[in-house]
């Protein structure tokens, strides 16, 4: 029997996959033949969901963008033996787009089926947590110290320094808290493992429980996914069925349990304080630091909160050694970053690779250049609080220290392409305004600044006293980045200043102005 | 304002199914607003008292996160994601069109009671931008004439 795989990925859903998927199966039944159809996660391609695959003996052949309307022209080319269509894009490890990445950890992503726990072990899933349960709490922390991880979720903070302060700080209830509230606009990685690969994410939690002493899990899910909603109780239902959560984890004696729990439309909430006010069931108000989460996090006890690439990067750590991972990557950034590469650009996706990469070649080499195949202008890296870099940085290496250096910021690892059209004071005042709707309100910094930045760069727009508002808007920047109390208002300056910085025509600027 | 009617038996259900699990709120809220659509005002005083919290704070619990509302929705809500990769490609003509087109502003009801819009900061579907998410179902590449088909189906669906 053939195996056709159609992803269950919500961004192949949004192109029609489950419409391909039922025409598939019903062809199939028309033609009396039969099909085992697995709905897999997405390999990242965008640009060709729906991608259909079917396994031959040479491995697995690619067929992409598949409609509705080319399944009957697909069956009658024989695609079930993997035969030539105009559709067909071969051998899918071949495609280079996939071929040239680093995938570690997304190594399961598009190739199983996300929701089998038999899967995941056939793909090596659950070999971290077996080599876990035969250490001590202290050795799996060393272990992720020699990985090098670095928080994934934009702060980049080392993983096992925040992992060895919660293991030396006592307390009967510890908490594990996956941070899965991905609101930066431009990313999509946590979204595409929880709904590709779910059970590394709950391994993960796993083994941070059993390294710190936590029993206690809980993944805060931003409720505009409910797909990867959907994929996470279905996996975490197995993982207990099965032993892998619960009570007496394969018979070790640990307990770890594991629930979902949603958000509710607040960008803010995925600030690590703020997230643990939403969890208590309280407004998302960023808390003051100190104390840090690891000491007093999640109902004032001692809690690791990781964003979720990090928790779902400690399987392979775990598995192959922080050795391993540690050598991906270059200076301070070690492993991998799972890059995700989206706006207007040809060939939008998920491009894992070791750090290092430049932004040009994640750009051109991989995303083929703009959609529209005008010049790209700008790119914003990092999500809503990160910095838009011209053209003269595309040189930049994707890592922490390289990109602080030019007054910017990796974050989550999202990148966003704009064309020659796009009006740079008006993403400028785009930051401001996200500011605004979004700031919990608690630190006037942000809750003001935020309102009085629109209005500044309006004026600013209009050539309303032009130098003396340039002034106050930088002015008023500097006051967001050193007085507000977390990285909402403390960042906005970002995509402003940078958008000032290197685009000043777009703000009125004259030519005089621009060559002084 | 004018009352609407409302099941306050499932809803005394459904707190006090979720009262005791710690940071009870929010799944509180969530089952509320799954079940009716909207968090009604006046099953704040029995979410209060089953949590031993005041009327304020669950008021202002509810007030704080975009998602949660206190009138109810149209029949099927459609998200209109503002974000910058959406953006990029050209969601801001998008927006113009389906606010023509539905006759209503962020945050409001078509007349018929059959569409609410909402705009949201991000879907997580920027490699296919622009996108919306209609009740729960994500689209991706929407255009001006795809968002109208979409529309076509649901007023079929709503009949």
């Amino acid at each position: 029997m053939t195996t056709v795989y159609v992803p269950r990925d919500s961004g192949a859903l949004s192109l029609g996959a489950e419409r391909v998927a039922a025409a598939i199966r019903a062809e199939a039944v028309k033609r009396n033949i039969h099909i085992d159809l697995v709905c897999n996660g997405s390999r990242g391609m965008y640009w060709l969901e729906p991608l259909v695959e079917v396994a031959t003996d040479r491995g697995r052949v690619a067929y992409g963008p598949v409609h509705v309307r080319d399944v009957v022209s697909l069956f009658d080319a024989g695609f079930l033996q993997g035969s030539s269509h105009p559709l067909c894009l071969g051998p899918t490890d071949d495609i280079p787009y996939l071929k040239n990445q680093e995938r570690l950890t997304f190594a399961r992503v598009g190739i199983t089926d996300p929701i089998s726990l038999d899967n995941y072990l056939a793909f090596e899933g659950y070999r971290g947590l077996r080599r876990a349960l035969e250490m001590a709490p202290s050795a799996i922390v060393d272990e992720v110290t020699t990985s090098g991880l670095r928080g994934r979720g934009g702060a980049a903070f080392p993983t096992g320094i925040k992992w060895r302060t919660v293991l030396n700080t006592a307390s009967d209830t510890k908490y594990i808290v996956c941070n899965a509230d991905e609101g930066d606009s431009g990313t999509f990685s946590d979204r595409m493992i929880m709904e590709g690969d779910p059970f590394v994410l709950i391994e993960g939690m796993t083994i941070a429980g059993l390294a710190v002493g936590a029993t206690q899990g809980y993944i805060y899910l931003r409720v505009e996914y409910p797909h990867a909603h959907r994929a996470l109780n279905e996996a975490i239902e197995a993982a207990y069925q099965n032993g892998y959560l619960g009570k007496d984890i394969l018979g070790s004696g640990k307990t770890f349990d594991l629930e979902v729990r949603l958000g509710a439309g607040a960008y803010v909430c995925g600030e690590e304080t703020s997230l643990l006010e939403s969890l208590e069931g309280k407004r998302g108000l960023v808390r003051f630091k100190p104390p840090l989460p690891a000491i007093e996090g999640l109902f004032g006890r001692p809690t690791v909160i990781n964003n979720v690439i990090s928790l779902a990067s400690v399987p392979i750590v775990l598995d192959k050694g922080g050795e391993y991972y540690r050598d991906f990557g270059m200076g301070r950034s070690r492993g991998t970053l799972p890059i995700q590469l989206a706006g207007n650009i040809n060939y939008p996706g998920l491009i894992e690779k070791a750090f290092g990469v430049t932004l040009r070649e994640i750009l051109y080499d991989y995303g083929g250049g703009s959609a529209t195949g005008r010049p790209i202008r700008a790119v914003q890296v990092g999500g809503p609080l990160g910095a838009y870099l011209p053209e003269s940085q595309f040189d930049t290496p994707l890592d922490y220290e390289a990109f602080s250096a030019i007054w910017a910021v990796l974050g989550h690892g999202g990148v966003v392409a704009f064309d020659d059209r796009v009006d740079m004071a008006k993403m400028a005042r785009y930051g401001m305004e996200f500011c605004a709707i979004e700031s919990c309100g608690k630190c006037t910094p942000c809750r003001i600044g935020s309102t009085r930045g629109v209005e500044v760069i309006d004026k600013i727009v209009r050539g309303v006293d032009r130098e003396s508002n340039l002034k106050l808007l930088r002015d008023l920047s500097d006051t967001m980045l050193n007085g507000s109390l977390c990285a909402l208002g403390g960042m906005t300056p970002y995509p402003v200043l940078s958008a000032l910085n290197h685009f000043p025509e777009d703000f009125g600027a004259s030519t005089a102005e621009k060559a002084a | 304002m004018a009352e609407h009617e409302w099941d306050r038996e499932h809803v005394r259900e459904i707190i006090h199914s979720n009262k005791d699990k710690p940071g009870a709120l929010l799944p509180i809220l969530h089952g509320i607003q799954d079940a009716l659509g909207y968090v009604p005002a006046d099953s704040v005083p029995l979410i209060a008292e089953a949590l031993n919290l005041s009327r304020a704070e669950v008021h202002g619990v509810i007030s704080f996160y975009h998602y949660f509302r206190n009138t109810p929705p149209g029949k099927r809500t459609v998200y209109l994601c503002r974000a910058e990769s959406c953006q990029a490609m050209g969601s801001e003509v998008l927006e113009a069109h389906i606010k023509q087109r539905l006759d209503i502003d962020y945050h409001e009801t078509t007349a018929d009671g059959g569409i609410t819009l909402e705009p949201v900061y991000c879907l997580g579907n920027c490699a296919c931008s622009p996108s919306i998410m209609i009740d729960k179902e994500v689209h991706g590449r929407v255009t001006a004439d795809t968002f109208d088909d979409l529309i076509k189906n649901m007023q079929v669906i709503a009949k």
